[in-house]
């Protein structure tokens, strides 16, 4: 099996032309910038705010819970249905959609999070609420936060793969024209390099999370004592529901 | 000068926290509130800063009215240390001592000397300056707080029971380091604490107050001990009353006798012990303790410390090097105390 | 609407084979995680590689697993025993983060007192250390079986799918209803299955419920 998978994946023919492995691989990176880039754009304001006024965290909290329940591929195929199946734009509204909770919920989680009397000390220090926000509320939260947008990517990702079966391009096109083919080599490749590219985005935030937090939450450095303040958390957290 | 003018505290649920409370905390001196919980003493503070607003009366400070200036910039002229420090974790503690400075805008040069002088100036290593507060004990990251208040040189610091939550020997030495900082540099200091002896030891004026944000007594600690205002003042206070006034006076105001023979001395001049008269056969007589000693600027709580520990009821006073300079005891003592 | 009626057959037959699929790598998962973690535990070292080894397999999208199982497995694709294999690995990845969290919050004082007086290890972790670690494992059985019943759809693209299967239907006929229909199943399906684990927990714990009693006396 994995023989013919390596004979797909050393076949020139197959990193040529827009069918190519490459141009694959691009086209599903692009689609998932892009929808990690619109859920982020709108996750991430909403988080904070609710995350610093404390107000509408019944939102924050349950939209959450409540997508992890929702299927994947049922939601897809709703919003394309419902849109007429006409291009990308109905499976970016899904890709989207999903890319929101995650999002929400761990900015809202970690900006909460932050020790009420440190933003009290911040505030009583005489810094203004932007100020507070930006540079304790944030840098404190950011584990939480890149984990969320972590998340998201990952449903992301997997979404964009599983909607190759209402025609959008990318990875997942190897594994469903491989079903309708009954080629099980570019099945397999098609899984493998969707399997790869999640492990390297991984990296990646892991790699993200190494240069943006703070030494001091990490725990990373030697501890004293043990003290009442510093708290440590956790740059990544477990991935709440695959895809 | 910070002037409460009948100040009060009305939650929407109805609760009063601070009721009419009208104070004047003059300038330069360490002001302490204290009183059970629920007495408003927290809330008092943060109204000063404006982190809780008043809804009756008026708070002046230097006679401005602190509601007619700008919220954030009234915030960055008052040094505010709470409990547990509220330090930054994911700053460096240099960074954590030059958050105002920073805010204020001054010169990067500045700021960092700035930081480290505050470093040394609490009395903390200058190597923890890059060290993280995770990595430093209770009593270090209160410290630091402290710095942290006074990085922009602010004429007024509120601390709000900045040392509850750390052990009483720690606590002990911030204590003295924030009486030993006093000294040098005057602030106009409001103090929050729960506990009446630090209230005692630090106050130079103490002002109490009882569940329901109403003013008990406000006073110098002697006239606290010395002059309870009523049945409330008197239990908060506690026992020991009469015992604990004598930390007030200094022992050099005890004339003391010369040293008796019955003192036993080493050669340097230190006390070695009591002879107890009664010589063994043969055997070299053993002393009996001397008990606590005590130094002429130390308290008459010390003396008499010394002579209550003392098997002979003659307490030693030494000097700084320890070497013995005389003794005193209950009749002169007593004497001492009822003048 | 009419289209329920007509289909009644196909809906109960695609919900039970839904419930099939999600629920037995649920039951499963626990059957390994369970003493994996215990393991972990008891060799402190594992835990980390574990639990990142969990994290790493439970990344991976499903329908990658759908395919890469069967080639490393030699099962087939087209079973529902590929499914389940595949929803096992990612209910064991993320259980075993929470059954080793679950015993590690046995405070070490209860442990000991299990000890002294006199509890075997396997009665010891059986009777004091689970019981205490079920409300964080019951946390993770509740993430991981909606998400199970959400994935299960996704095996629809390779054939076996439960409700999947109406939304592929739905699709294919360009048909809006046998989507919704699944839509709604699925999550109703969700909220039954949390509810129930909610409930047993309920059950399993019933020094948790005394302690309101007395505290609102």
């Amino acid at each position: 099996m994995f023989q013919g998978m390596l004979d797909f994946l050393t076949d020139p023919a197959n990193w040529s032309g827009a069918e190519g492995i490459g141009n694959r691989i691009l086209q599903h990176l692009w689609y998932t910038a892009l929808a990690l880039g619109i859920a982020t754009a709108i996750a991430l304001p909403v988080g904070l705010l609710i995350g610093h006024t404390r107000r509408g965290a019944f939102l924050a909290i349950n939209v959450g819970n409540a997508a992890r329940a929702l299927p994947t591929l049922g939601l897809l195929m709703l919003i394309v249905l419902l849109m007429g199946r006409i291009g990308f734009l109905p499976v970016l509204i899904a890709l989207v959609v999903l890319g929101i909770p995650p999002i929400l919920t761990s900015t809202y989680a970690g900006i909460s999070g932050v020790d009420p009397s440190t933003v009290d000390a911040a505030r009583g220090m005489g810094m203004t609420e932007g100020e507070v926000l930006r540079k304790v509320e944030i840098p404190i939260a950011l584990p939480l936060i890149i984990s969320g947008v972590r998340t998201a990517t990952l449903y992301i990702v997997s979404t964009a793969t599983i909607a190759a079966y209402v025609a959008l391009g990318g990875l997942g096109r190897y594994v469903v024209d491989g079903l309708a083919l009954r080629d099980f080599p570019q099945m397999l490749t098609g899984a493998m390099l969707v399997a790869l590219l999640v492990i390297v985005l991984d990296l990646f935030f892991a790699l993200l999370a190494r240069l943006t937090v703070s030494d001091g939450l990490t725990g990373r450095v030697r501890t004293g004592r043990r003290t009442t303040t510093g708290r440590t958390t956790e740059t990544t957290t477990p991935v709440e529901a695959g895809i | 000068m910070i002037e409460f003018e009948d100040v009060t505290k009305r939650y929407p649920d109805g609760t009063v926290a601070v009721d009419n409370l009208s104070l004047r905390i003059p300038s330069n001196e360490i002001t302490v509130l204290v009183g059970p919980s629920g007495c408003g003493k927290t809330t008092s503070l943060r109204m000063i800063n404006r982190m809780i607003e008043r809804t009756a009366g008026r708070i002046a400070i230097d006679g401005k009215d602190i509601n007619d200036s700008n919220v954030v910039e009234l915030r960055r002229g008052i040094g505010y240390v709470i409990q547990h420090g509220g330090l930054f974790p994911h700053r460096t503690v240099l960074d954590n001592i030059a958050t105002v400075p920073k805010l204020l805008g001054w010169d990067k040069a500045k700021v960092r000397a700035r930081a480290q002088e505050l470093l040394e100036r609490v009395g903390l290593d200058a190597k923890l300056g890059k060290r993280y507060p995770v990595q430093l004990s209770g009593g270090q990251q209160q410290r630091v707080g402290v710095a942290r208040a006074l990085a922009a040189d602010p004429d007024i610091m509120l601390m709000d029971e900045p040392f509850s939550a750390v052990d009483p020997i720690v606590r002990n030495q911030l204590q003295e380091e924030l009486l030993r900082l006093q000294r040098e540099i005057g602030k106009t200091i409001v103090f929050v604490t729960h506990d009446i002896d630090e209230a005692i030891k630090l106050g130079d004026n103490v002002a109490v107050l009882r569940v329901g944000g109403k003013l008990a007594q406000f006073a110098p600690p002697s006239e606290l001990l010395a002059d309870p205002a009523d049945e409330f003042v008197e239990s908060f206070i506690g026992r020991d009353r009469g015992y604990r006034a004598l930390t007030f006076v200094q022992a050099d105001a005890i004339e003391l006798l010369p040293l008796p023979e019955t003192l036993a001395l080493g050669e340097d001049g230190r006390p070695l012990g009591w002879h107890n008269g009664a010589a063994s056969n043969g055997k070299s007589e053993e002393l009996l303790p001397v008990g606590a000693v005590f130094h002429k600027h130390d308290s008459l709580r010390a003396a008499l410390d010394a002579v209550l520990t003392s098997p002979v009821g003659q307490g030693v006073c030494v000097d700084d090097n320890g070497r013995a300079v005389g003794v005193v005891d209950h009749g002169l003592l007593a004497a001492v105390v009822h003048t | 609407m009419t289209w329920v009626g007509d289909n009644l057959d196909l809906i109960w037959s695609q919900l039970r084979e839904h419930v099939f699929l999600a629920i037995v790598p649920v039951l499963l998962g626990l059957l390994i995680a369970l003493p994996l973690g215990y393991v972990a535990t008891r060799y402190g070292w594992l835990a980390n590689p574990l639990t990142a080894l969990g994290g790493v397999l439970y990344s991976l999208p499903s329908i990658a697993l759908f395919i890469l199982l069967p080639a490393i497995l030699g099962t087939q694709v087209l079973s529902p025993v590929n499914i389940i294999v595949a929803l096992t690995v990612y209910t064991v990845s993320l259980l075993i983060r929470n059954v080793i969290d679950g015993l590690r919050s046995v405070a070490p004082e209860v442990r000991q007192s299990a000890v002294a007086v006199g509890y075997g290890t396997l009665r010891r972790v059986m009777t004091v250390d689970l019981p205490i670690a079920v409300p964080v494992i019951f946390a993770g059985l509740r993430v991981v079986t909606v998400a199970n019943i959400s994935i299960v759809s996704v095996g629809a693209i390779i054939g076996i799918g439960g409700l999947g299967e109406l939304f592929t239907e739905g699709f294919q006929k360009d048909f809006l209803t046998p989507v919704v229909v699944g839509i709604v199943l699925s999550v109703a399906l969700a909220l039954v299955a949390d509810l129930i684990i909610v409930t047993i927990q309920w059950l399993l714990t019933p020094w948790a419920r005394v302690s309101y009693a007395v505290k609102a006396a």
